[in-house]
């Protein structure tokens, strides 16, 4: 479980106790802690006098603010038609025998979160990915192997 | 732009006109034209998601939702084209489709909107897949309260409109998206472990049976059928009003004798009245504010917290301890008339009537949800038992006296049993907002004065109404001896109704942009005539019609003032000696918790 | 067969240019000018929907209101689409010139960029542009300035009204229209929303003048546009192209040679067989697209193409209204159960018909569009649906 008090306050101050401040105090969460915790959307919640409900609601609706635990680094993998044509298959085979996790999980050390996600705007380099914010475009099994051992050894 | 500009247009080829900004729905009501619509309700915004509304806009590429369509100049609208029945009809077998359609065991089987469409637009067999097997094991059923059935959900999102606009409570609000789209609580807790105040409103708003409330029909049955029990029932003010609804008259019937005669016919021991202990609070509720007042202007005690506010509405009590825990020393420590009854009814009833406690089943009739929840909060039990044992709702009452096969309208009248039967107008009035107010201040204003309110008829007309938040004040003048430090003062009160107004009332109150001594808060539209367990539907004609009924019933009783209620006089001399007595604080008053944020 | 044109590129988006030249030219137009300048251009929206851009810069300035914004729609979501990537990696000035002029079009000094999530990686390098851009602003006697709000995927964004209620800190749920965004929109303020590509096209108009701009394309859809060919191709990527080609020329130039069919404007938008390449113009008169073009081979089994596209709708529709988030279900579970044996093939009559209801029933752009992959491809391709 991570601290967020500091967090959410200097977020709160940096963006606001609007509303329209909600997304982008959601997202530098996400952004430090890769997901919310439940505790996390209470404080903001309460920062912005909105009910915890409409904050776990929002959030839910946005695939990249995650509710639910997730790793350091959180693989997300084009699902979409073209990668999914251009061998998006293996590439997720060849993460998760690399990672030793199947999509929807997190490995046990918690680095390491694997999901697959809806067109990302790379179909001419297909298949694609993205870690945190960086894509990874015209994957092979060969190409992950090596982006993920990087981020190993990180 | 004029103003109240009118537009004419074209429905079915028929000729209207109505006011700029009216929608197509709005001019069809005007034409005496049907057109079906579920996630419409008139007490809350337009949303228009469902699509059950949709009509015909000659000359547009696609239909028109006529709850969400402004009317234009010059339009032609056609309610029942084939294009739209056909899609009509899609959009009714779809909503079928994700809703577990066991009607037959249903709660809301017969009153239910959906329903009522498959009935018009969908017979045999049903066009679509079922999806509803990704939705089971979907039932919460932790709460005392309110079930939640997602699987018969058709996420028309009324009850999260209700719960943000009418009580700002936001207890559920919608979540996920796409086919996983759906109404939860904060991360899907059950509705029992969050901000829900369990106010019912939801449920009188869910056009189906996802938003119920937890029945207790079966458990009374049995306490009646046991012999070893004395069963005891107290039926609240607003349910006299309201009940009739649900038996097939119109709304504001009185129907008060009749239902005695039923559960007295339904086999209850005694068929007492919260009537009774709505005046014994504003005996106790009535002290308490005086002594708070003397507290304050005469011996400048800063620990004593003013204004005071009623605690009669366990909706709002939840609210407070969850919304403005720092304000709880406001809250008048009186327990609510439901539970003073049943506190009296193990202790007071008990010895007068040579009962053995432990033999006594408490049950009442409420107008309300939330009552199921403050009869179960472990406060409640200061007579050593489980104060109230069963509470039901208006709705339940009345299912309870069609199971018993009673023709309710051939039924005589009769009166309320004693001990604890009597009551004055000034209790009946607690059923409608305003009314703890006008009450209260019908005795306080008499016990410092010595006369009555300088009101006809002691109407005190201006906290009345259905204004959200009302604000009166009245200049006490010729106070006796014991009373001089309130003489000249001006008593300053308001009268919030449903959360969202009580809301503004606190939040102007705690940040000190308002100054009063009196408040009264009652967590639903209207009061409690507006409960969650009242029958279903609720708009605000029908709540202001169960109101009249509440002023008519008081006009109509001799008595209209609780300290003049001789059964009050009694259990006083008999049994807690005076108001605020020691043991009136032991028996009637209680304390409040600080509750979770989410 | 229709008059086409053929294939022919240009370079006017990424072509650079001096923002300075055109802001200062700008500058000394009215309103009035400037709109009249667009509207005389024939450009429409180059997001998909295609609404005459010239319009919806007039109905917002004539708003009397005195806050007012411009919106710059970087929610590119629809697959197949990333052309908006490409124009704010590489002219990232011009989109904000587009906005700079479009804001004094409308009387607005506020611009809003509201960039999907996915392109978040290209945030620090378009802020950094921005500055100098808001220097540029200031010399140049311009009162406006621009910023940048992230989505956090949700293609649903994409649509106008759910784009402002996500900026507004909510979930992205289209509203009842109208009221139209130039009249209520962001905040409730006349708001003129358009696509990354539509600004820098206003730019272009405003260096070249309406006149050499109408010369490209055709009648109706004046101009070029940029397009995001992927799929099976030998050469995936982003091209110019004038409107107004036929499919059948854009086929020979960009097709692997055993072209099935095109999925032209992605998955809100239609599937084109082979026999109907010729006479298919790409363009506002026969099948517009946002610039998603999607070559599928022989190899390729249209049910995958099509589940695909059903699994896409039925996570990405906002939920809110019945066809869309019921009608999306059904469809996908359809096929599903078609292909399985389980529902005969006649089943695909009713989905059909269930496609037909969604396109006039829905409350915004997707659930309507949805009825157009699903029938374009199940009509063309019934065997490979039910086999």
């Amino acid at each position: 479980m991570y601290q967020t008090n500091n967090l959410v306050k200097d977020l709160v101050k940096k963006y606001g106790r609007r509303r329209d401040s909600l997304m982008p105090i959601l997202q530098g969460i996400v952004e430090k802690h890769n997901f919310l915790t439940d505790d996390a959307m209470v404080e903001v919640a309460t920062e912005l006098d909105i009910s915890a409900a409409e904050v776990y609601g929002t959030a839910s609706f946005y695939s990249f603010l995650d509710t639910e635990p997730r790793g350091k680094y959180v693989i997300r993998v084009c699902k979409t038609i073209t990668c999914s044509m251009k061998g998006k298959h293996e590439i997720i085979e060849a993460l998760e025998d690399m990672l030793k996790i199947k999509v929807g999980e997190t490995t046990s050390n918690g680095m390491f979160t694997l999901l697959e996600t809806n067109c990302m705007g790379w179909c001419h380099k297909a298949p694609a990915m993205l870690i945190n914010d960086t894509p990874y475009t015209e994957l092979t099994r060969g190409k992950i192997i090596k982006v993920i051992k990087e981020y190993m050894e990180k | 732009m004029k103003k109240n500009k009118m537009i004419n247009l074209k429905i079915n080829n028929q000729s209207v006109s109505v006011p700029e900004g009216s929608t197509i729905l709005q001019a069809a009501q005007k034409l005496n034209i049907h057109i079906p619509t579920l996630c419409n309700h008139d007490d809350l915004c337009v949303a228009g998601n469902c699509r059950v509304c949709v009509v015909e806009q000659k000359g547009a590429r696609v239909l028109v939702a006529a709850c969400a369509q402004p009317v234009v100049e010059g339009m032609e609208i056609l309610t029942n084209s084939l294009k739209v029945r056909n899609a009509r009809k899609h959009v009714v077998e779809l909503l079928l489709s994700e809703h577990r359609a066991d009607c037959t065991k249903c709660y809301r089987n017969q009153n239910c909107e959906l329903q009522t469409l498959a009935n018009e637009y969908s017979f045999g067999d049903h066009i679509f897949l079922d999806l509803v097997g990704r939705h089971e094991q979907m039932i919460d059923y932790a709460s005392c309260a309110i079930i939640k059935d997602d699987s018969k959900c058709i996420r028309c999102q009324r009850c999260v409109r209700t719960c943000s606009e009418l009580q700002k409570v936001s207890a559920i609000a919608v979540s996920g998206k796409g086919a996983d789209m759906k109404i939860s609580t904060f991360h899907d807790r059950p509705i029992s472990h969050v901000v829900c105040t369990n106010c019912g409103q939801c449920v009188n708003r869910c056009p189906t049976g996802a938003l119920t409330e937890k029945n207790y029909i079966d458990y009374v049955w049995d306490a009646i059928y046991d012999t070893e029990k004395h069963v005891v029932v107290q039926t609240a003010p607003a349910v006299r009003v309201a009940l009739g609804e649900d038996l097939g008259y119109d709304p504001g019937e009185r129907v008060t004798g009749k239902m005695v005669t039923a559960l007295k016919q339904l086999g209850f021991d005694s068929v007492l009245d919260t009537d009774f202990s709505a005046d014994l609070t504003i005996m106790e509720e009535g002290t308490e504010l005086l002594t708070r007042l003397k507290k304050v202007l005469v011996d400048k005690d800063k620990d004593t917290a003013l204004p005071m506010t009623t605690s009669c509405s366990p909706g709002w009590i939840k609210f407070i301890e969850h919304k403005y825990p720092k304000m709880l020393p406001n809250v008048s420590t009186c327990k609510s008339p439901q539970q003073m009854f049943g506190e009296l009814a193990k202790t007071y009833y008990a010895e007068k009537k040579g009962l053995n406690p432990e033999n006594i089943v408490s049950v009442s009739i409420m107008p309300c949800t939330a009552k199921k929840f403050e009869a179960n909060r472990p406060e409640m039990r200061d007579s050593g038992y489980k104060d109230v044992d069963y509470v039901l709702t208006t709705r339940e009452f009345a299912i309870m006296i069609k199971q018993a096969g009673i023709d309710f309208r051939t039924l005589e009248s009769s009166h309320y049993d004693s001990l604890m039967g009597d009551s004055s107008g000034a209790a009946v009035i607690f059923g409608a907002t305003g009314g703890v107010m006008e009450a209260a201040i019908r005795t306080a204003y008499e016990i410092v004065t010595g006369k009555p309110v300088p009101f006809d008829n002691l109407n005190i007309t201006p906290v009345r109404g259905m204004e959200g938040v009302k604000e009166a004040s009245l200049k006490i003048e010729g106070c006796k001896k014991e009373w001089k430090f309130l003489e000249g003062v001006e008593l300053k009160t308001a009268i919030a109704h449903g959360l969202t107004n009580a809301n503004k009332v606190m939040d102007a109150v705690s940040k000190g942009k308002a100054t009063y001594h009196f408040i009264e808060i009652m967590a639903c539209p209207g009061g409690c005539i507006g409960g969650g367990g009242q029958p279903i539907p609720t708009n605000i004609d029908i709540r202001q019609k169960r109101i009249d009924a509440i002023y008519e019933e008081d006009m109509s009783l001799p008595i209209r003032k609780s300290h003049e209620n001789p059964e009050i006089i009694q259990l006083y001399n008999d049994f807690l000696e005076k108001p605020n007595s020691h043991k009136a604080h032991e028996l009637l008053h209680t304390h409040y918790v600080e509750r979770v944020k989410y | 067969m229709m008059k086409t044109k053929k294939i022919s590129k240009v370079d006017l988006i990424f072509e650079h240019i001096d923002p300075r030249e055109i802001l200062i030219k700008v500058h000394g137009m009215s309103s009035e000018e400037i709109i009249e300048e667009i509207l005389e251009s024939g450009l429409k929206g180059r997001g998909g929907a295609g609404f005459p851009t010239g319009m919806k810069w007039k109905f917002c300035s004539e708003e009397k209101e005195k806050t007012k914004y411009i919106v710059c729609n970087a929610d590119e979501g629809e697959p197949g689409t990333f052309k908006d990537r490409e124009i704010l990696d590489r002219v990232a000035y011009k989109v904000y010139a587009g906005m700079a002029i479009a804001g004094k079009a409308v009387g607005a000094k506020t611009g809003i960029i509201y960039l999907r999530g996915e392109y978040k990686f290209l945030l620090p390098q378009l802020r950094m542009e921005l500055d100098s851009f808001h220097k540029l602003l200031k010399e140049t006697g311009y009162d406006f300035e621009i910023d940048f709000r992230l989505g956090s995927g949700a293609y649903i964004c994409g649509e106008e009204s759910a784009l402002f209620e996500s900026i507004e800190g909510k979930r992205g749920e289209p509203r009842n229209k109208p009221p139209y965004p130039t009249t209520a929109g962001l905040f409730g303020k006349p708001t003129t929303i358009n696509n990354v590509e539509t600004l820098v096209n206003s730019v272009i108009i405003m260096k070249y003048g309406s006149d050499r701009y109408k010369q490209m394309g055709t009648r109706y859809s004046t101009g070029a546009k940029v397009f995001s060919v992927s799929g099976d191709t030998p050469i995936p990527g982003i091209y110019e192209l004038e409107l107004g080609m036929s499919l059948f020329e854009f086929v020979k130039e960009f097709g692997d040679g055993d072209t099935k069919t095109v999925q032209v404007g992605g998955a809100a938008g239609f599937c084109v067989p082979r026999k109907l390449f010729a006479n298919t113009v790409i363009g506002f008169e026969g099948v517009p697209t946002g610039g998603s073009m999607k070559l599928f081979n022989s190899s390729r089994s249209m049910y995958n193409v099509l589940h695909n596209y059903l699994e896409f709708f039925t996570e990405e529709s906002c939920g809110q209204c019945t066809p869309c988030r019921v009608g999306c279900q059904q469809l996908l579970k359809g096929i599903e159960s078609v292909k399985k044996g389980e529902s005969q093939s006649t089943y695909l009559n009713e989905l059909i018909k269930l496609a037909d209801t969604m396109k006039i029933a829905s409350k915004c752009g997707l659930g309507q569009s949805v009825g157009n992959a699903f029938k374009s491809i199940v009509e063309n391709f019934r065997e490979e649906i039910i086999y």
